[in-house]
């Protein structure tokens, strides 16, 4: 099976709900004449990244009578979308969330379970922390969502991976920082290192959509990635520009790699399992 | 090993969208700066010119009669190199009735007074030609507090402030500005021969490496001193860092309600752009 996969390389309007919308629709219908039959948006892109006290001011819930979804979910019945927003549940608790979208339904909503509280990064001042990290099956198989932080920890696309996700969704707002004299920025070639491990530790696809623009004197830089089971790069969207960037997937691609290196099979769960609640119950060690 | 080598052309990628962002994003087209034949001036000059166009960037001349005419050559070396508009308007004139009101009022007094002058002139010109000051203070002076608040300090954005003056040399021979301007010794130019390296009592050189450690890296002062630093230099300088913040922060706002502007009332200036 093949599927033609686009990555959605945005600036976005900060709390601008209604405008980022209208750029949405309009890049569903340019990913939808290029042939795409997935778009992936990035991290937060209904809203803008830093949005501190407008998180409730832009919350939405994802379901057909919202204003904003009814239009999304109409646009998914030509390709399927993940798109980030902020979600409110029924207990008016706000998380960061990424929504996948296919044939006029919601298929599955991730809360982001990694929030960066730490230098730059306030998350957990304003949103509230996901608690599960669940693969899900769509028209091309078994995927997995994860918001930026999510995927610094091994554990969330390790979990996806055993779930059955072939193919790893990633979505950023990631602001730009070391510069150096390296040809990247520090925080461009970490991601991108870790996307390429994910994607050869787990023989799977690893699909990133980062946004660019400014918000104040934050720069998030692009360069959206597509890697295959082998850890190759398939496309590569530049840095700081906006545009759509088109990938080929071959999900036979899976069957070739993991007859070579049968990373999967050979995974030991059941050990994994065991030594993990000896650390957990080990209080020395790691209580969390 | 402290590298403060930037790669250059994506600094100057990133802070020409960042000039162009965040002033057209506000609806503004156009940038006021301050020049002063220095190098900071120049590149934030430089990087407004390749941001939004020279003809919509005016450099503004404020030479006070003891400024040295090499100063206004260098401005005019700038402007000339890149087409922007320009304006020269002395502040002698408005500067000498209170130092003649005051005497007695010694050199950084005279120097915070022009420093606000021109301030004055620039926030004029930002209403008159619809622009938006743009900054020059780099990332040395700022942690140093080597600069006057409400002066050159004040500006509506900053694509200086994250270079060390070390690496504002680099950016600026990368992005062409003449050398003359990037290889003489800086100066704030309040009086004759004052340079800010004899004023401050270090290079910046040496101080850069030390704020590199310190500040980028998070060394304590004991490790710098480890590093090879003189004890009393990162004494020295670790206590100007503390003391000058104040210019750093916007001013405290003593809180009685449940909802206080800087505290639990938080947007970004970009909210809603």
């Amino acid at each position: 099976m093949k599927l033609t996969l686009a990555l959605a390389q945005i600036n976005t309007h900060l709390g601008d709900v209604a405008a980022n919308l209208e750029k949405h629709l309009a890049l569903i219908q340019e990913a939808q004449t290029a042939g795409a039959d997935l778009l992936v948006f990035p991290e937060l892109s209904l809203t803008g990244y830093v949005l501190q006290d407008l998180a409730s001011a832009v919350a939405l819930r994802p379901t057909s009578d919202n204003p904003v979804f009814q239009r999304l979910l109409q646009a998914s019945q030509a390709l399927d979308l993940v798109v980030g927003f902020v979600d409110e549940d029924r207990r008016h608790r706000f998380f960061i969330a990424a929504a996948y979208l296919s044939a006029g339904e919601l298929v599955h909503v991730h809360h982001k379970v990694y929030l960066p509280t730490y230098g730059l990064f306030d998350e957990g001042r304003f949103f509230a922390w996901g608690d599960a990290v669940h693969a899900f099956d769509t028209r091309f198989g078994r995927v997995g969502m994860l918001i930026c932080e999510d995927f610094w920890h091994a554990s969330p696309p390790y979990l996806l991976w055993l779930d059955g996700a072939d193919m790893l969704l990633l979505t950023s707002a990631s602001p730009g920082r070391g510069l150096t004299s390296g040809p990247q920025l520090e925080s461009a070639r970490w991601v991108e290192q870790i996307n390429q491990a994910y994607a050869s530790l787990f023989t799977a696809f690893v699909a990133h959509a980062n946004r660019v623009g400014y918000e104040d004197g934050l720069h998030f830089w692009g360069g959206s990635t597509v890697y295959d089971p082998n850890g190759e790069l398939l496309a590569k969207g530049p840095y700081d520009q906006e545009g759509i960037t088109l990938a080929e997937i071959d999900m036979n691609q899976l069957h070739r790699t993991r007859a070579r290196l049968p990373l999967l099979r050979d995974e030991r769960t059941a050990l994994v399992l065991r030594e993990m609640n000896r650390i957990q119950a080990d209080s020395r060690q790691f209580g969390r | 090993m402290i590298d403060l080598t930037l790669n250059t052309d994506l600094a100057r990628t990133i802070l020409t969208g960042f000039v162009h962002s965040e002033i057209s994003r506000v609806g503004f087209a156009r940038a006021v700066i301050g020049l002063s034949g220095g190098v900071d001036s120049a590149l934030s000059c430089y990087l407004a010119a390749e941001a939004l166009g020279p003809q919509n960037v005016l450099a503004v001349r404020m030479p006070y009669k003891s400024s040295a005419q090499e100063s206004l050559e260098h401005a005019q070396l700038v402007i000339d190199a890149l087409g922007v508009q320009s304006l020269t308007v002395p502040i002698t004139e408005m500067a000498d009735p209170l130092f003649e009101r005051f005497p007695e009022a010694n050199p950084v007094r005279r120097g915070n007074v022009m420093a606000r002058l021109r301030m004055i002139v620039l926030y004029d010109q930002s209403e008159a030609f619809r622009g938006l000051v743009v900054g020059t203070g780099n990332k040395t002076e700022i942690l140093l507090g080597y600069t006057t608040l409400y002066g050159d300090a004040a500006c509506a954005l900053n694509p200086l402030g994250d270079l060390y003056k070390t690496q504002v040399r680099q950016l600026s021979r990368a992005i062409g500005v003449p050398e003359a301007i990037v290889a003489k010794p800086p100066s704030a130019d309040l009086w004759l021969g004052q340079t800010d390296e004899g004023e401050l009592g270090f290079t910046y050189a040496e101080v850069d490496q030390l704020l590199y450690l310190l500040i980028d890296q998070r060394y304590s002062p004991e490790e710098c001193v480890a590093a090879g630093f003189d004890e009393k230099f990162v004494a020295a300088v670790v206590e100007r860092v503390r003391r000058n913040h104040f210019k750093r922060v916007l001013p405290p706002i003593a809180k009685l309600s449940n909802r206080t502007v800087g505290y639990d009332f938080l947007y970004l200036r970009d909210w809603g752009t």
